[in-house]
């Protein structure tokens, strides 16, 4: 037997349950009859505590009943009836580590599948439109062109100039050690025409382009904008896709020609304060990389944009539902695209040296 | 329902009040008091403000003109910890549910908890647990939200709204995507707590149902003259407002009945049964 009178409000709820809920839980009663004719208020905590007190009773199969309800509190308290506290409260036991990393391996061939079914469905739909141009979305392909391409340059720029310059810096000092500092613009041209500039390029892409397309077509499949399309009988990946995928191909190797031409003007910069002259520098590039290597490098970086592109919209579709969802999305577009990028890029270096390129 | 004469304390005065987005008047001339232990409904067509005026009244807008008291405090005038101590009175169910995703509903009601008791977490789990039995969530407490449906959202954002028994109560469309039947039970909580806690309820909706069972006043707004047109209990309106269209949005009538002076009645009629 418990009686309560007056205000069970969250300014007496402390002092109540020190009184009632824990001299209840270390000796359970068999039977508690709660008393609360005298009571004159009871807010949200105040029926927190009868729950309790009732979870406390209930759980050893005890008896718990309320005496003397008013009028007034009849509705609320019998609202604020709890069936099955305990299981609603337990919280989902953590899983083993040997279940999470299958979880992880089975996640991970999942989404390879993914990426291949992807792949798969983009040259099908590649090759269909190619056969219906006029069904290509023009202005939405030259949009994406202009914001993932063109309004790129600067940065694009500026990074390459940076990191010739860097390059021409860093190799500076450790060939002079040898006498060989006339070496400086034939290395740094073969690094940034080969590899460096294709990358950057990417990278870059993947931050600014990869990361809209994920978040663009994430957000129209929270909206159920990717369902609008498919009722209305048309495809996501022939109608968001492959403008996108499209205008990547258009930009990227002009963005690389600019990210390797403007590295090769930083590196001179640092070749001029060593007081070399500049038909020395074009003369020792010109004789470091030739048409071959330049083909070689925008080439890379076709297939990077197309890598960037395809996954930054895969990641799109992908979008769970949630508000997380599309920030989820973004990431990984960024982070799929640079690691895929890295992987391409080694599979390619690999190739070129069995073909001579 | 009729008007209780204890209810007569303001707890909100709205004075000379008008809003504006970005130079646009949308609504000037307010001025009206809410009292404390009532049920105030925000009503009026699509679009005329009910919302505007809602969100003004919680301090996320500053208002073109005019003051907005609550308990005789400047909310737009109020800094800091007075602020705070004004927000504490309040508890605000958003339209689309606002829970927070990367939590479970349990977590979402525990959360002012947390910040504003010095409860154990046993303790808090149990008080959360109560209110969404409250509205009939008791399952759904370790869900995520994105798991729930728009209406069970909705009241897990209203159990959140009361997890601190606020003085007032604000909820933004509560009944909207509901089915008549949650809906219903809905309005029985909003009366079982206004009744039993004394929590004064402002509620925006345009649900004539709903309106005619809870609302002790019901202040109108109109899109087209951009101010309140009428504020009353919700069967005066009805009956006897001096306002044409203010009767018409009571009777539920179509814009081409209004004149219709034996079809007004015979709406007034049908309506007043069913209600």
């Amino acid at each position: 037997m418990l009686t309560i009178a007056g205000r069970l409000d969250s300014g007496s709820f402390l002092q109540a349950w020190e009184q009632s809920v824990e001299p209840c839980r270390r000796n359970v009663p068999r039977k508690l009859l709660v008393d609360v004719s005298a009571m004159d208020y009871c807010d949200g905590a105040g029926l927190g505590l009868l729950s309790e007190l009732r979870r406390i009773v209930a759980s050893s199969h005890g008896k718990f009943e309320l005496a003397g309800v008013r009028e007034e509190h009849r509705r609320l308290l019998a609202m604020s009836e709890l069936t099955d506290p305990d299981a609603a409260l337990r919280r989902p036991a953590r899983e083993g580590i040997i279940l999470t990393l299958g979880r992880f391996a089975a996640e991970v061939m999942g989404d390879i599948r993914q990426i291949i079914t992807f792949i798969g469905e983009l040259l099908a739909t590649l090759v269909w439109m190619a056969r219906h141009p006029r069904r290509l979305r023009l202005g939405d392909m030259l949009a994406t062109a202009e914001k993932a391409g063109a309004n790129a340059t600067g940065v694009v720029c500026l990074l390459g100039f940076l990191v010739g310059l860097i390059l021409a810096f860093q190799t500076a000092g450790p060939l002079a050690v040898y006498g060989v500092q006339p070496m400086i613009p034939t290395i740094v041209s073969i690094a940034v025409v080969r590899e460096m500039g294709p990358l950057i390029t990417a990278i870059i892409l993947a931050g600014r382009s990869g990361s809209a397309f994920a978040a663009e077509i994430g957000t129209m499949k929270v909206t159920e904008e990717l369902n609008a399309l498919k009722t209305l009988g048309l495809e996501p990946v022939q109608f968001l896709v492959v403008p996108r995928v499209l205008a990547a191909l258009i930009v990227t190797p002009v963005l690389t020609a600019f990210n390797i031409l403007m590295s090769i003007i930083g590196a001179y910069i640092v070749m001029a304060a060593l007081g070399y002259s500049l038909s020395f520098y074009i003369n020792q590039v010109m004789g470091a990389v030739g048409l071959g290597d330049f083909i070689s490098g925008i080439f890379k970086g076709l297939i990077f944009g197309l890598i960037v592109a395809g996954i930054g919209c895969l990641r799109g579709m992908q979008t769970r539902s949630g508000p997380g969802a599309v920030g989820d999305s973004t990431t990984r577009a960024v982070v799929s695209g640079i690691v895929l990028t890295i992987v391409a890029d080694a599979v390619l270096g690999v190739l070129f040296y069995y073909l001579h390129i | 329902m009729k008007q209780d004469p204890s209810k007569s304390r303001p707890i909100i005065q709205v004075q000379g009040f008008a809003a504006a987005y970005g130079g646009r008047t949308v609504l000037k001339d307010l001025t009206f008091d809410i009292n404390q232990g009532e049920v105030f409904i925000i009503g009026g067509g699509s679009g005329c403000g009910k919302s505007t005026v809602l969100k003004h009244i919680i301090g996320l807008y500053d208002p073109a003109a005019g003051r907005i008291l609550v308990d005789g405090q400047d909310i737009t005038a109020a800094q800091g910890e007075d602020r705070l101590g004004i927000l504490r009175k309040f508890g605000v169910a958003y339209q689309s549910g606002a829970l927070f995703g990367n939590m479970t509903v349990l977590e979402n009601v525990r959360l002012p908890l947390e910040e504003y008791t010095a409860f154990s977490d046993a303790q808090m789990d149990i008080i959360a647990l109560t209110k969404l039995r409250q509205v009939s969530l008791e399952q759904a407490a370790g869900k995520l939200p994105s798991e729930l449906s728009g209406g069970m959202q909705k009241r897990a954002a209203i159990a959140r709204a009361m997890s601190l028994d606020p003085q007032i109560v604000f909820l933004d469309e509560p009944s909207a995507g509901l089915d008549p039947i949650t809906s219903a039970d809905l309005d029985e909580l909003i009366l079982d707590l206004n009744r039993s806690l004394n929590m004064t309820f402002v509620v925006v909706t345009h649900e004539l149902p709903s309106i005619f069972r809870i609302a002790d006043r019901v202040l109108v707004l109109d899109a087209a003259r951009k101010t309140m047109v009428a504020l009353d209990a919700p069967d005066t309106l009805r009956d006897s407002s001096p306002d044409a269209w203010v009767r018409q949005f009571f009777n539920r009538q179509a814009t081409g009945e209004a004149t219709s002076a034996s079809n007004e009645t015979a709406t007034a009629k049908s309506a007043g049964g069913k209600i």
